[in-house]
């Protein structure tokens, strides 16, 4: 059976883009993430709608499950099968098919990667960008979107899910759809004026079809940039200095961390950045900024000292800013963080929370905010780095996850990127008509429950 | 990686999709200048390293087993008399190394494959052009080892190393020049210090540069270089070979997407010229990166690698762009224009 179903899968996509060899399934079973490997029966890596649309068949056909994957960096292992199956690894579907320079947007295949499509616009539009995440180049546009990620330009434009101006889907039972203007329009242009039906497939971690092009919004690339530093040692500041910094509006990006070690970085800093098209615009809005902090000062000071200074402008003011070896800061390549979308003021509670909770898992506290959009509210990441050679590390990752999860629900936010148990906690809270829509919508797009089955599961 | 680790820790078996892997890298080491990990300058080290253990415990893949066979047995990959190294240089006045101020050595490529030995023609031409005082070891030349090495046959390296080292030090050899990148890396990282190392585009730039070699036609081409990974990424060596195309009157310098840094490997390395792990198909490594060629406009691909010219070469053919596209080592367009009326 299986090795007919291989032959099946083989015939739709040809040999070489599939695999039941242990290898691969070694590596598709698994993650960066501290989650247990899970797992996958079969990885398929189709190169067309068409091939994707089959594929799709055949698995209604043989009741098997398919788990979408663009670079499978959550570190939350949604990628990696609950129930079996197959990954669905889009990356050859890799074409940029099209920039609009004046409606200023990028429609690309769901296997484009952050990089690929950074170094396009660099070339060809340079002075064009779109919001990148701090994960690593390799991670897709599309599966950053689909959770809805968020980028260096999200304080100030949105989260990457709100940047999508359209999408074509392949649906569960295999037809071809198209959302947004894309519908009736030559122009990926915009998602408005119809029915929304974007919100059917975002967040809903490939549980209700494949994406297969995504329309995303491009944004002007300021001529000005630069870092403002602060730092200070009271987390009680925090909601206000927020509330500040939305009254003027004028943030690109802000970051608020801090982390056990170094010693250095134990206390709270600011990372503000500003940009400007012309000079003047840039020195007003560092001016304006400036003066928030200033209010502040008895609490609140600029960074003056090294090794401060130099790191956090190392690992700060690039696009995208430079995360990778804080989160290889235990060594042994083993990193998960949970993000925490926040209310603004349970912020305080949550940061001492935060430390108190890796403390108690004989871990190192690492806290990162990023503010969303306009600043109503808050991404709080709890990272866990551990060294995948000691599985006991693993498992105190694991027990710190789950209590910053519990944590962050009980503040009253919601966990972002949740991995299986955090589903749960949030299905368990959430109101039970809602669930029963949840439901509802995927048993009717989904009716023999092939879409990476597991996921979104309401008891 | 993961499956380095995983095979180690018994969590999954050798098998030979295994050994493909393993086996497939070039060590083209854009991995070890991306990566952005403080570990990177391993990442090469930790393959090889982990090909040493397939060989130490007798897990060697036939094509690699075979290499390693013929190595041994005749020192060249091809299975060539040793007595034929020589050969190419039948018809050329090229002395015997007896201490001259160089030693030109060739490497199995050069010595045996016909691309190969018009680039060590046309070089050992231009040497003698420019009055350089040099010789080669002929059928006294060895493997030099580079792909051994890297294939994780660390017995019969040091077996190879210890035996060029020995000749090199009882001919007096000071100085070498090489025609493949292979052998510079090798030679440079690998043996024990008492010589110095150069490979050619460094030694044709610097001769241009002094008037010993000069142009006496003007070429009529447009020309893409292709960066080798053991120059390129591996020695860091990008400008030579640019400066020489530069100065050689008629010739069009056009730069492909992906160069210096980030060129991309013609899929060679690491003995796959020979083992060929990464398939001939459509998207194998040589045929994107003569795409890539084709796509300048340019009319002739430039090489400094007789394995890279081996690998485009094929592909080339395998693309049907023979009419449009040819392979020219760097030292075969310095020599045409040099002597424009013998070059063949
Ligand atoms: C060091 C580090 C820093 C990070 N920083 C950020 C950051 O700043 N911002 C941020 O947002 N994230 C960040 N991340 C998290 C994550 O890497 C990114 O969100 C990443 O963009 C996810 O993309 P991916 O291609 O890996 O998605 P995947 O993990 O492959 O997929 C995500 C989800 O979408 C589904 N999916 C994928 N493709 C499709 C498709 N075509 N159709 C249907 N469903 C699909 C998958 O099933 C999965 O549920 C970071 C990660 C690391 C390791």
């Amino acid at each position: 059976m299986k090795e007919e179903l291989l032959s099946q899968l083989a015939e739709i996509v040809g040999e070489d883009y599939v695999s039941n060899r242990p290898e691969e399934l070694y590596l598709y079973s698994r993650d960066p993430g501290a989650q247990k490997p899970r797992r996958a029966d079969y990885v398929v890596m189709p190169g067309t709608v068409t091939e994707v649309q089959q594929i799709i068949m055949l698995a209604n056909r043989e009741k098997l499950a398919i788990t979408p994957m663009g670079a499978g960096l959550t570190l939350s292992a949604l990628t990696v099968p609950l129930k079996g199956g197959m990954v669905m690894d889009m990356k050859r579907m890799n074409r940029i098919i099209e920039v609009n320079e004046a409606s200023r947007y990028a429609v690309i295949e769901a296997g484009v990667t952050q990089a690929v499509l950074r170094a396009y616009l660099e070339k060809n539009h340079s002075h064009l960008q779109h919001s990148t995440p701090e994960s690593p180049p390799t991670a897709t546009v599309a599966g950053n979107i689909l959770i809805h990620g968020h980028g260096h330009l999200t304080p100030r434009y949105g989260v990457n899910s709100q940047m999508v101006n359209g999408m074509e889907i392949v649906l569960p039972t295999g037809e071809v759809c198209k959302l947004g203007s894309c519908s009736v329009s030559p122009y990926w242009f915009s998602r408005d004026p119809l029915p929304d039906l974007m919100g059917l497939f975002l967040g809903w971690l490939g549980t209700t079809g494949i994406v297969t092009k995504i329309s995303i919004q491009l944004f002007p690339k300021p001529a000005f940039r630069d870092l403002l530093l602060f730092v200070s040692d009271s987390a009680e500041l925090i909601p206000g200095i927020i509330a500040e910094l939305s009254q003027i509006n004028l943030l690109e990006n802000c970051f608020i961390i801090t982390q056990e070690k170094p010693k250095w970085a134990q206390q709270i800093f600011y990372i503000i950045v500003v940009s400007g098209e012309s000079e003047a615009e840039f020195e007003t809005k560092k001016e304006l900024h400036n003066r928030i902090f200033q209010k502040h000062r008895d609490k609140v000071s600029p960074v003056n000292e090294e090794p401060a200074l130099t790191q956090l402008r190392e690992r700060f003011l690039g696009v995208p800013p430079f995360a990778a070896t804080a989160a290889d800061f235990r060594k042994g390549g083993g990193f998960e963080y949970t993000g925490a979308i926040l209310p603004i003021e349970v912020i305080p509670q949550a940061w001492q929370s935060g430390i108190e909770i890796a403390h108690k898992y004989d871990l190192m506290y690492q806290l990162g905010i990023q503010l969303l959009p306009n600043g109503h509210s808050v991404m709080l990441a709890y990272s866990y780095p551990f060294n995948r050679a000691y599985e006991d590390e693993a498992e105190r990752a694991r027990g710190a996850l789950d209590d910053t999860n519990r944590l962050t629900l009980e503040l009253g936010g919601v966990v972002w990127k949740p991995e299986l148990s955090a589903q749960k906690l949030i299905l368990e809270k959430m109101d039970a008509n809602t669930c029963q829509l949840i439901d509802r919508i995927k048993k009717m797009l989904d009716p023999n429950d092939i879409m990476n089955p597991g996921n979104w599961e309401v008891a | 990686m993961w499956l380095i680790r995983a095979w180690m820790e018994g969590e999954i078996k050798w098998s030979e999709s295994l050994g493909k892997i393993l086996y497939s890298c070039t060590t083209c080491n854009n991995c070890v200048q991306s990566c952005k990990f403080p570990f990177n300058n391993d990442i090469v080290n930790i393959i090889i390293a982990a090909r040493e253990e397939a060989v130490a415990n007798g897990l060697v893949m036939p094509g690699v087993a075979r290499f390693f066979r013929n190595i041994e047995a005749y020192g060249n990959p091809y299975r060539e008399l040793r007595e034929n190294r020589g050969r190419w240089a039948e018809a050329m006045k090229i002395e015997p190394y007896t201490g001259q101020e160089f030693l030109f050595y060739v490497g199995c490529v050069g010595s045996f494959d016909e691309k190969g030995q018009r680039a060590a023609k046309a070089l050992g031409e231009l040497l003698l052009t420019a009055g350089i005082s040099f010789g080669i070891l002929g059928s006294a030349e060895e493997c030099d080892g580079n792909e051994i090495h890297i294939l994780g046959e660390s017995r019969i390296f040091q077996m190879l190393r210890d035996r060029n080292a020995g000749l090199f030090e009882k001919a007096g050899v000071k100085k070498i020049i090489t025609l493949s990148p292979h052998s510079y890396n090798v030679f440079r990282n690998e043996y024990p210090a008492g010589f110095e190392v150069f490979h050619y585009t460094k030694m044709l730039r610097d001769l241009i540069k002094e008037g010993k070699l000069k142009s006496t036609s003007k070429l009529n081409m447009r020309v893409t270089y292709h960066d080798p990974c053991f120059l390129g990424r591996h020695a860091g060596e990008y400008e030579a070979p640019r400066e020489i195309l530069k100065a050689i009157p008629g010739v069009d310098l056009v730069e492909m997407e992906r160069n210096r840094e980030n060129a991309f490997c013609c899929g060679g390395g690491s003995g796959n010229f020979y083992t060929d792990f990464s398939g001939g198909g459509e998207n194998s490594p040589s045929r994107i990166r003569v795409r890539e060629a084709y796509k300048t406009g340019a009319n002739v691909l430039a090489v400094a690698c007789p394995t890279c010219a081996v690998m485009l070469g094929e592909a080339i053919k395998d693309e049907g762009i023979e009419e449009k596209l040819i392979i020219k080592d760097i030292s075969e367009i310095v020599k045409e224009s040099a002597f424009p009326h013998n070059f063949q």
